[in-house]
């Protein structure tokens, strides 16, 4: 790390926040994914004016740059791929303001997500999209993923939930995207920003549309013998016209470590678990929870519970949103995947990801939003035995390779990051590629801001930089922190 | 140098996240390696091998140990455990921070020669209980110019605590039909300044149908100084009150200190390589209880209101988050009769007492206090409710002058039992 520079990042947000010592930055090295990557340096600007002269500072030495929220994420998108410096959102963390009669809420990056619905629930309004991990993500990063999470079967994902975005683009400049009504002529900008994946320019606040909390909720859960009957289930609710607010499920070995974890009295025995949502206005809710209720037991459910209460309804839902880090109870690591199929696909699906597992040794739990066909197979892994972390990627390449095949895609809500950046191909043509890295290129020329990821390699599928060399997870993590500052 | 002794839980942390929001010094601080999966990442590098340099051990003493990261973890990493070995381990080998110098030195003197020695120990607590008789050598203390941690010491010293009447008996019969034989663990600062919580715990076991002894022998846990990564004495500390238990024959081993608590019950681990002990240490840990646990199992007849109106309760973090304990000290509060319980907001964050951290650590634990403050003015109440004594020192100077009164829940069980007798003889 050259001297100038770290006194120039020190000058800009203060000494504290401007980490340089391998120490203070080796903490940001991984995200919730499997990637393991050092910065350079690491920054914690104050305010948007503070991102801008950071920027400004890297692009003056040709300096490349990671934003990072609180590094919740499963695809290595918040880590450095190479030499770069990270600049954190972590300080930018205001609420700003609820506009309540406007029904939008003006926040900055690092506001957590769940953060934002506490402080709009006072007044009758809730931000829908709530990742699994909502307790602890930002919002810079559910808009850099264009998060989903358990309600967005009913209302969309993150891009349907924000208005405007306020930027620093990656040659320091500050603009706004969007803004505070529902859709601004010309180019929807907030549109392409959204799911970007950090690699055109770094969020600094963002206007987000709030929603009415139902008036009322039913939680129910659908206990199933057979993944297929499950599915077929789910098939049939959708099939009925009836559009939950989620509709999830998990099989046995994912059920068993969320037991173990929240304790809800789930049955461990069942092979496949369905949680529902069912909300809106109470006149006529009965009605569909009863028709979801009997869709279930027609399909083969052997019993179907109706969560009594809120606290039973949240605990119910507290398992589903622990569940992958409940695996640690099972298994050492995991790695999870993000595919996405045609819902009618399913069933076949399923059997593609126990083939996976079958073929690769591994055990694989599934947990996914199953009202969208949004897979998150769970690939369990023990990092210290030779060659497991190999597998599990392999693995996961054969999934995905099987998503696609089944006319779905690689990726629903957790990014490509660094992760699947070279299981692209497998989805779309070197055309395709191309046309995307010119969008890039308009916002992002010199490939300064966030790079080396969504693109490929060069490498295969399931084949990441650091697998083609020998050795352990640890080993190579060890001989990336041997490198020079 | 080699790797040590793997301690227990390591490798179950996934990097998933979750627990950051649960963490009082990444809220503040916003940096990764002071949140609890950055510090996790430090105690790995331990544990694999990597001498402790001054930086990692600063970020391993900024945690307030509050362990309420492991109620946010869906992995189940015992985080307290960690810290304990990491901390272990910075001792051992490790180096600290210049302005670290004064630590090892308050260390040594407070975790090798005080806590262990019961002579000591009270010695030191002299100048706390003159102190209280002496209000105008306090105020004048107060106006010397002193460092912000020994400020905070004086003004903890310096608080009005139930001491009691310095009478609790080796042995108390049950009133009534007896139900139970139970020992009462009285800890050391618990004895020194909160007697008077212990004496209305035996009040209460008795009238509930329980024979108590407090055994002769016993002595501070050792919780302190395994949280300041001392083993040695801490070992010792354990194995006496081990000895001491058993020869009291009791069915369950009471205490109402949470932070005392949450460690007796983990002396099984903390044993469990010496095979002496491994087996009664275990059996020492499994027979401990928390006086709410313990009383709201067996039940306890309330028909008088104590002399709290409106109350609210402040987890203790070794409780709630220690002992997953939440729900019998509310369940006992809501029982007595013309108390109107309001629950606190976030009331299971730490109050930043947190053992000596409130000393080490004053400008942090303040402001961990100051959120604390405003949600318990929020409340609106005239008692807050505590199950841990250092909670209570914590924040009964800043109460104090807002009129709220600290009460540690069983004296409140107390006088809802015998209508605010605290000077009722055994």
């Amino acid at each position: 790390m050259d001297v100038r520079f770290a006194a120039a990042l020190e000058a800009i947000v203060g000494r504290r926040h401007a980490l340089t010592t391998p120490q203070e930055i080796r903490a940001y090295a991984y995200d919730g994914g499997v990637d393991r990557s050092l910065p350079l340096a690491v920054v914690l600007p104050g305010s948007t004016e503070e991102v801008a002269a950071v920027v400004r500072a890297c692009c003056e030495r040709d300096m490349r740059f990671v934003p990072r929220g609180a590094g919740t994420g499963l695809s290595g998108g918040a880590i450095a791929a190479g030499d770069a410096i990270v600049i954190s959102t972590a300080r930018l963390c205001r609420i700003l303001e609820i506009d309540a009669p406007n029904r939008i809420a003006l926040v900055e990056p690092g506001v957590v997500n769940a953060d934002v619905s506490a402080a709009a629930h006072p007044h009758g309004l809730r931000y829908v999209p709530d990742p699994s991990s909502m307790a602890a993500c930002t919002i810079g990063g559910n808009i850099a993923e264009n998060s989903g999470g358990l309600h967005c079967l009913a209302y969309g994902v993150t891009s349907a939930h924000v208005l405007g975005i306020r930027i620093v683009t990656p040659d320091g400049d500050i603009e706004w995207l969007g803004g505070k009504t529902v859709d601004t002529p010309g180019y929807d900008l907030a549109g392409v920003f959204i799911g970007s994946e950090g690699t055109l320019g770094i969020a600094t606040q963002a206007v987000l549309a709030l929603s009415p909390i139902p008036e009322t909720v039913q939680t129910l859960l659908g206990i199933f013998d057979s993944t297929d009957a499950a599915t077929a289930a789910v098939s049939a609710i959708i099939g009925r016209g009836i559009v939950p607010g989620a509709l999830e499920m998990m099989d046995a070995l994912a059920t068993s470590a969320v037991e173990a974890d929240v304790g809800a009295g789930l049955p461990t025995d069942a092979a496949a678990l369905l949680l529902i949502d069912i909300e809106g206005l109470r006149d006529g809710l009965e009605g569909t929870v009863d028709a979801v209720a009997s869709i279930c037991r027609e399909r083969g459910a052997r019993e179907v519970r109706i969560a009594q209460d809120g606290p039973q309804r949240d605990l119910l839902w507290k398992g589903r949103k622990s569940a992958f880090g409940a695996m640690g109870r099972i298994s050492p690591d995991y790695y999870v995947q993000d595919g996405v199929i045609p819902r009618s696909q399913l069933p076949a699906m399923l059997r593609d990801v126990a083939a996976a597992g079958t073929k690769h040794g591994l055990r694989i739990a599934n947990v996914f939003h199953a009202g969208d066909g949004n897979l998150h197979p769970l690939i369990l892994f023990d990092k210290q035995k030779e060659g497991e972390f190999d597998r599990a990627l392999a693995a996961g390449a054969d999934i995905l390779q099987a998503c696609v095949a089944r006319g779905g895609s690689i990726s629903g809500e957790h990014g490509i990051g660094l992760e699947k950046r070279d299981c692209m191909p497998l989805q779309f043509t070197p055309e395709d590629l191309s046309f995307m890295d010119r969008l890039k290129s308009a916002f992002n020329p010199d490939d300064r801001c966030n790079p080396g990821k969504i693109f490929p390699t060069g490498r295969r599928c399931g084949e990441s930089a650091r697998t083609a060399k020998s050795g352990t997870l640890d080993e190579r993590t060890a001989a990336l922190a041997g490198e020079p500052f | 140098m080699s790797a040590p002794a793997q301690p227990h839980g390591i490798g179950t942390c996934t990097r998933c996240g979750l627990c950051q929001q649960a963490c009082p010094t990444y809220r503040d601080w916003r940096l990764e390696a002071d949140s609890p999966r950055g510090r996790v990442e430090i105690v790995e590098r331990i544990a694999a091998g990597e001498r402790p340099d001054a930086a990692m051990a600063e970020h391993l003493y900024a945690c307030l140990g509050c362990r309420a990261c492991e109620t946010a973890c869906p992995s189940g990493v015992p985080f307290g455990d960690l810290l304990e070995f990491g901390r272990r381990e910075v001792e051992r080998t490790g180096t600290l921070a210049p302005e670290r110098g004064g630590w090892r030195t308050f260390r040594s003197f407070v975790f090798e020669r005080v806590l262990p020695s019961r002579a000591l120990f009270g010695a030191m607590m002299m100048p706390a209980k003159t102190l209280r008789h002496m209000p105008t050598l306090a105020r004048l203390l107060r106006s010397l110019p002193m460092s912000s941690g020994a400020r905070r010491a004086l003004a903890m010293a310096s608080i009005e605590t139930p001491m009691g009447n310095g009478r609790l008996p080796a042995h108390s019969k049950a009133i009534g039909e007896r139900r139970a034989r139970v020992a009462l663990f009285t800890g050391c600062v618990m004895d020194a300044l909160f007697g008077g919580v212990n004496e209305a715990l035996v009040r209460v076991l008795r009238s509930s149908g329980c024979d108590v002894v407090a055994p002769s022998g016993q002595w501070c846990c050792g919780a302190l100084n395994v949280h300041a990564g001392e083993q040695r004495r801490a070992l010792a500390m354990a194995r006496r009150n081990i000895e001491a238990f058993e020869r009291a024959d009791a069915e369950a081993i009471v205490v109402d200190s949470a932070g005392c608590g949450a460690h007796m019950k983990s002396y099984g681990r903390l044993l469990e390589g010496e095979p002496a002990f491994a087996d009664r240490a275990a059996a020492f840990a499994g027979k401990t209880v928390d006086a709410t646990e313990y009383l709201d199992r067996i039940g306890v007849t309330m028909n008088r209101p104590p002399s709290a109106r409106r109350v609210t309760y402040q987890d203790a973090c070794h409780l709630a988050h220690g002992q997953k304990i939440r729900q019998a000290p509310r369940a006992l509060l809501r029982a007595m009769p013309g108390v109107e319980f309001v629950e606190l907001r976030d009331a299971d964050r730490c109050c930043g007492a947190a053992g000596v951290y409130s000393l080490t650590h004053p400008a942090m634990s303040q402001r961990v206090l100051d959120e604390k403050l405003a949600k318990i003015a929020e409340a609106g109440v005239d008692t807050v409710t505590v199950t841990n004594p250092g909670c209570h020192l914590q924040l009964a100077p800043a109460l104090a002058q807002r009129g709220v009164r600290v009460r540690h829940v069983v004296e409140l069980v107390d006088e809802a039992i015998h209508h605010s007798s605290r000077g009722t003889a055994f």
